[in-house]
């Protein structure tokens, strides 16, 4: 049954609502329990009758808070739905959920899932077959139970591509014909080519629904740059009225870690759905920008790569003298100038001035000799990494260099004098370039006709000549060499760099060497013909929320896709590289618009958001009880016994608002600062407690009357709950089946030690074991203290600072006379100084001490003073007892004075009681 | 030798009911003095001559006068004899009742005294400042007859501390010494008939009193709601309502007939009324006690 939007799972229940009227009735008639009255007056009314005789009235207000109750009762038992789900009792055959699972849909990628998980849920309870079928990945669909494909629902993850016409038409042609479904689109909300063609397709099948998300996609454009500034441009489906956005600039800070180096809001006027906005950042910061993304937008397409086209370059010219003043069409650097200009920044001057600026490219234009120093700067900038492009020129042609041997900055021996073709003196025609080869960087450019060259210098050949050569004349003779040196490399025009000895700089061609060489980087995207022959390799690749991953496992493409292919499988959107050069393949092309998909009418579109069903009978009968209560305290209040059940309610409040936190915690704190306390650690066995804490006692009894050090009654330390800052010393006896404390614990006991803690671990059974041995209670120290923040230990030196902190000792005996007691190893280099009796050691308190004598029970005291274990036999027993207390004295002192007694002032004090 | 348990067990339960009231009337003592200690007080002179300590005047001898009452120091220093007069004070006998039924045994909240404190309070008070007046107080009928005394206060506070059974009692009026004064104390809801009773007896006997009535805020308000079953405190008397608001008026329009019928009563026999309430001081009834005993004297 449905009223609006609740519906009744259990409509009959409400029947029930007819007994209201009759309880109304009831209530009236049954009067409120009796109350009991002391009241010497009573002799008064005997005799008196009461008016009415049915009974008191419950009041309106009560009848209708019990009937309100009960009605709660009633419609909560009935099982009230808000929202139920419509059951579509007509399509119980196979249902097809289709996935566009685009980049445009990432970003309500969990909406969807959540979506598509009901919808499975749904479909589970019908039992109908589902296939899931995603349009960028184009695969039969496989009918499956609901169940199966909940378990993969998670696995579903989009692609950062769109599905292309070709896409779409695969997946029609993978449907089955005459197969029967009903087709449910999460679409991400574009308009694309194809899309009318695959809801018809589907439309053949059975009936087709449309879920996309209402908001709408934002995405970024490839991001260019225009007189010096970056211009982002963010796109939007939609318009659907004001947005601001904020774009953030991606890049490696100086350190190489990866942060928002700059911040650009933007906003969507109400009826636009494209903004552009300009980004200043100074060159340095511009070449460090590796992506930008629109903050919050979990999309490849909210995220634009950056590549060489924000990158300019730094190229340093260098030319010889210019000795002809004015004639600027000569000059060896006008054409590199008007050809780099527009997409790199230029610095002219002496090498030495360049260097130091770090440029990019160093162009020599007909240079031939260097100083050494400057040679020796420029091999070790190329080295590192940089380009020196060498053009030839008369001097170069009439210079020593490189003439008998190679020379380091040059990629090929020259032959004297070089050649001139075409001339008034020479035989044979100018020459033309040949095509570039396949292994050339300028593989691909086509090779205009009217390029002539003239003059060259000449290449000896050399066995290493043929894998040098870039590009080459018609007749095979070299025009461009080049070799690897270090990371850098250098190449050599053989030709000048002005129009004297060839045509080549007047050419469209020179730029394009130029741009391949990585000299200067291009502005605009690359065109097809630009990437003609390059294979380019992917760096970087985005998945289909705009995460970047490596691109290692994918194969190259040729430039001619990368340029202009459909992203797909094959080319995903991405970082790619070929050479020096980097090119980012986005999501978007630069003149792409997002249009929002427009769905045919008899298409039913909705949102992802489906009105959670939520049962509202506990909330009812929550409300019920609270009436109830109410009710309670209303009857209360009506026979007038409210004041005892509010001095109750009060007293319950105050319970429960009583802060639970022990106030014993600060009483033992209080206790434990107030005086020297000693301390032992719980280890469970009773005996072995009792034993560490009358040992205590019997030590601090001792303190007492030896010492200034005058102990208060010793504590028992529970690691778990007790806070150990304050205590100076924890003695901590180990037992074999004591329980590991806990992580907590340990970061307690570590911080104890750390802040000057010492503990004293006691194996008790030092008459057995040799320390080390594996003991069953050596075992247990070395599982209890693994996690210890404990330093190197050694056997207590004879040196070390416990022999002489109270008493002078040599041993220290407990119950047991091991001599094996070990303590924090004495720095390596201490060394004893000539004359004195010890070394300067460690300068704070061991943090451990780590015996088996049972000291405990050497020191174990009754109340009345009586030693409670024997110790040895007769007056070498109590001797040894003695020696015991001297133990804890000196024990005690360590811990509270450090190194005082290390100090050498004390040195001729102790040499006589020493009696040396 | 050996004690037959019969006889130690009877002692002991004695000594143990007397360990509890002795325990109890010291602080109603103390209370009793304290608040009496407020009331300044003075021996009160019958201003003619007679028995008493006090000088009163010098007068002649007269035919019947003994020698031995002579003043010789005064008649020394003139011709005539002179006797020594005193001033003639008489110790009134004053016999106290105070209702130690249940029904006094009642406080409607814990932070007022219950009706019979106060009632013992107020008895005792006035006894101890009319023991220190001179008087002889006691309390009627035969237990304590009227004695002077500090002991006798002391004899009085253990007598109050009785706590008697039934839920209402009748006043005793036994043993009345003539023209002897009295104060009854109760709460006056029991029977009318018993109260009329005593008072005319005591009025034909020449005494004459306060009838004080003791009422707790409850039995003056009655501020009851809906059903109730009220009891006696002794437990004898219920009675059963639905509406306790409904009864209200016609109670206190009991009550007010039973002030009426006490205070007819009193000026029938020239007794005086006070209606004394727990929830007010009892330092103005006490005050009001002592005027109207004091003032009787005159």
């Amino acid at each position: 049954m449905t009223l609006g939007p609740i519906a009744f799972t259990a409509p009959w229940l409400l029947t029930a609502l007819i007994a209201l009227p009759i309880l109304w009735l009831l209530l009236r008639a049954i009067p409120p329990a009796p109350v009991r009255k002391f009241f010497p007056g009573v002799v008064l009314l005997l005799g008196l009758r009461d008016d009415d005789s049915v009974s008191d009235r419950t009041p309106w207000w009560l009848l209708l808070l019990r009937m309100a109750a009960v009605a709660a009762v009633i419609l909560g038992l009935a099982g009230p739905v808000l929202n139920p789900e419509e059951r579509r009792a007509a399509d119980r055959g196979p249902l097809l959920i289709l996935l566009d699972a685009s980049w445009a849909s990432a970003d309500s990628w969990t909406a969807r899932l959540d979506m598509v998980s009901k919808l499975l849920n749904e479909a589970g309870r019908d039992g109908r077959p589902v296939a899931i079928s995603r349009l960028t990945q184009p695969e039969p669909p496989l009918f499956q139970s609901a169940a199966a494909w909940q378990s993969r629902l998670a696995g579903l993850t989009p692609n950062p591509w769109s599905p292309t016409p070709a896409m779409q038409g695969a997946f029609v042609a993978l449907l089955e014909d005459g197969a029967r479904f009903e087709t449910l689109w999460m679409s991400d909300g574009l308009d694309r080519v194809g899309r009318d063609d695959l809801l018809a397709a589907l439309e053949r099948h059975g009936r087709v629904s449309v879920f996309q998300a209402p908001a709408a996609v934002l995405a970024l454009a490839p991001v260019t740059i225009e007189d010096g500034a970056v211009q982002v441009t963010a796109l939007r489906s939609r318009s659907t009225g004001p947005q601001d956005i904020l774009v953030q600039a991606h890049g490696r800070d100086p350190t190489g870690t990866e942060r928002v180096l700059a911040d650009l809001p933007l906003s969507f006027a109400a009826d636009e759905d494209g903004t552009t906005g300009t980004l200043n950042l100074p060159a340095e910061l511009r070449g460090r920008l590796t992506r930008f993304r629109i903050a919050g937008q979990d999309s490849a397409g909210g995220l634009a790569l950056t590549d060489d086209s924000l990158r300019r370059r730094e190229v340093a010219l260098v030319a010889g003298l210019e000795n002809r003043e004015g004639l600027e069409l000569l000059s060896p650097l006008h054409y590199l100038r008007r050809a780099l200009a527009p997409s790199a920044d230029l610095l002219e001057g002496t090498l030495s001035d360049v260097l130091p600026a770090n440029p990019d490219v160093v162009v020599l234009a007909d240079i031939a000799q260097l100083t050494a120093a400057e040679e020796t700067a420029l091999s070790e900038w190329t080295e590192k990494g940089g380009l020196l492009l060498r053009f030839a020129g008369p001097r170069l042609a009439a210079s020593e260099i490189s003439r008998r041997e190679e020379h380091p900055l040059m990629p090929v021996r020259l032959r004297v004098g070089g050649r001139s073709v075409g001339g008034a003196m020479s035989w044979g025609a100018p020459k033309t370039l040949a095509p570039f080869e396949k292994d050339s960087p300028f593989f691909g450019l086509p090779v205009p006709d009217e390029v002539r060259v003239t003059a060259q210098v000449m290449a000896q050949p050399d066995p290493t000549l043929a894998e040098r050569v870039i590009a080459t004349l018609s007749d095979g003779t070299p025009l461009v060499t080049r070799k690897k040196l270090g990371q850098g490399q250098v190449v050599l025009f053989h030709v000048t760099a002005n129009a004297e000895w060839s045509s080549l700089p007047l050419s469209g061609l020179f730029v394009s060497m130029l741009e391949r060489l990585s000299v200067s980087s291009a502005i605009a995207v690359p065109s097809a013909e630009d990437l003609a022959g390059t294979t380019w390799h992917p760096v970087r690749v985005l998945d289909g929320f705009g995460t970047l991953k490596s691109g290692d496992d994918l194969p190259g493409v040729s430039g001619e896709d990368l340029a202009e292919a459909a992203l797909g499988p094959m080319l995903q959107p991405g970082l790619y590289t070929s050479e020096e050069r980097q090119i980012a393949r986005n999501v978007l092309s630069p003149d792409d618009r997002l249009a929002p998909a427009a769905w045919p009418v008899r298409i039913t579109v909705s949102g992802l958001e489906k009105a959670q069903e939520t049962p509202l009978g506990g909330w009812l009968l929550a409300l019920a009880l609270g009436l109830m209560t109410l009710d309670i305290l209303a009857a209360l209040a009506l026979t007038g016994r409210l004041a005892g059940a509010r001095t109750a309610v009060i007293a319950c409040a105050a319970l429960l608002t009583i802060p639970t936190e022990n106030r014993a915690d600060d009483i033992t704190a209080v206790e434990a600062t107030a005086e020297v306390v000693l301390a032992h650690v719980l280890t469970g066995n009773k005996q072995v407690d009792d034993t560490a804490h009358s040992g205590l006692f019997g030590l601090s009894e001792t303190l007492f009357f030896r010492t200034s050090v005058e102990p208060a009654e010793p504590m028992s330390v529970d690691l778990e709950r007790d806070e150990l800052a304050f205590f100076p010393l924890l003695y901590w006896p180990v037992t074999p089946d004591q329980k590991r404390p806990s992580d907590a614990a340990y970061e307690k006991l570590n911080r104890y030690l750390r802040s000057g803690g010492m503990i004293l671990f006691d194996t008790r059974d030092g008459d057995v074991a040799g320390f080390g041995t594996a003991s069953p209670n050596g075992r247990k120290l070395q599982q209890l203290a693994a996690p210890l923040d404990i330093p190197a230990l050694e056997p207590v030196p004879s040196d070390h600072v416990l022999t002489r902190a109270f008493y002078l000792l040599q041993d220290f005996p407990g119950r047991h006379t091991s001599r094996d007691v070990w303590v924090e190893a004495a720095p390596a280099d201490s060394e004893k100084i000539e004359g004195m009796p010890f070394r300067n050691l460690n300068d704070n308190v061991t943090p451990v001490i780590v015996g088996g004598n049972d000291w405990a029970a050497a020191w174990a005291m009754d109340q009345r003073g009586q030693p409670i274990f024997p110790v040895g036999r007769g007056l070498a027993g109590e001797r040894q007892r003695e020696l015991a207390y001297r133990f804890g004295v000196n024990l005690v002192m360590h811990v509270l004075t450090g190194n005082y007694k290390s100090d050498q002032v004390h040195v001729p004090a102790l040499l006589e009681r020493l009696g040396q | 030798m050996t004690m037959a348990p019969a006889d130690t067990a009877p002692s002991a339960t004695l000594r143990a009911r007397a360990e509890a009231e002795a325990a109890y009337f010291p602080p109603l003592l103390a209370r009793a003095e304290q608040l009496a200690g407020a009331v300044l007080l003075g021996e009160h002179g019958r201003r003619r001559a007679g028995l008493g300590d006090d000088f009163w005047q010098y007068r002649p001898v007269r035919p019947g006068d003994s020698r031995r009452m002579i003043d010789w120091r005064r008649s020394a220093r003139s011709d005539a004899q002179f006797v020594r007069e005193k001033e003639w004070q008489i110790a009134q006998s004053v016999q106290l009742w105070v209702d130690q039924a249940a029904s006094m045994r009642f406080a409607s909240t814990t932070n007022l005294p219950q009706k019979a404190d106060r009632a013992r309070l107020l008895a005792l008070s006035l006894s101890i400042l009319l023991i220190r007046a001179g008087e002889r107080v006691g309390l009627t009928g035969s237990t304590l007859p009227p004695q002077s005394g500090e002991v006798q206060i002391r004899r009085l506070a253990q007598s109050l501390s009785h706590d008697d059974v039934a839920d209402y009692a009748a006043p005793e009026a036994r043993g009345m010494l003539p023209h002897a004064r009295a104060l009854f104390a109760s709460d006056f809801l029991g029977d009318i008939a018993a109260v009329t009773a005593a008072l005319t007896k005591a009025a034909d006997r020449g005494v004459r009193g306060v009838l004080l009535q003791v009422l707790d805020p409850s039995e003056e308000g009655f501020p009851f709601r809906g059903r109730t079953i009220f009891e006696s405190v002794g437990g004898t008397l219920a009675h059963e309502t639905l509406k306790a608001d409904e009864l209200r008026d016609r109670y206190l329009d009991r009550l007010a007939a039973r002030k009426d019928q006490l205070t007819a009563l009193c000026a029938a026999t020239g007794w005086r009324y006070l209606c004394h309430h727990t929830e007010d001081s009892a330092q103005s009834a006490l005050l009001w006690l002592y005027a109207a005993f004091d003032g009787g004297t005159a």
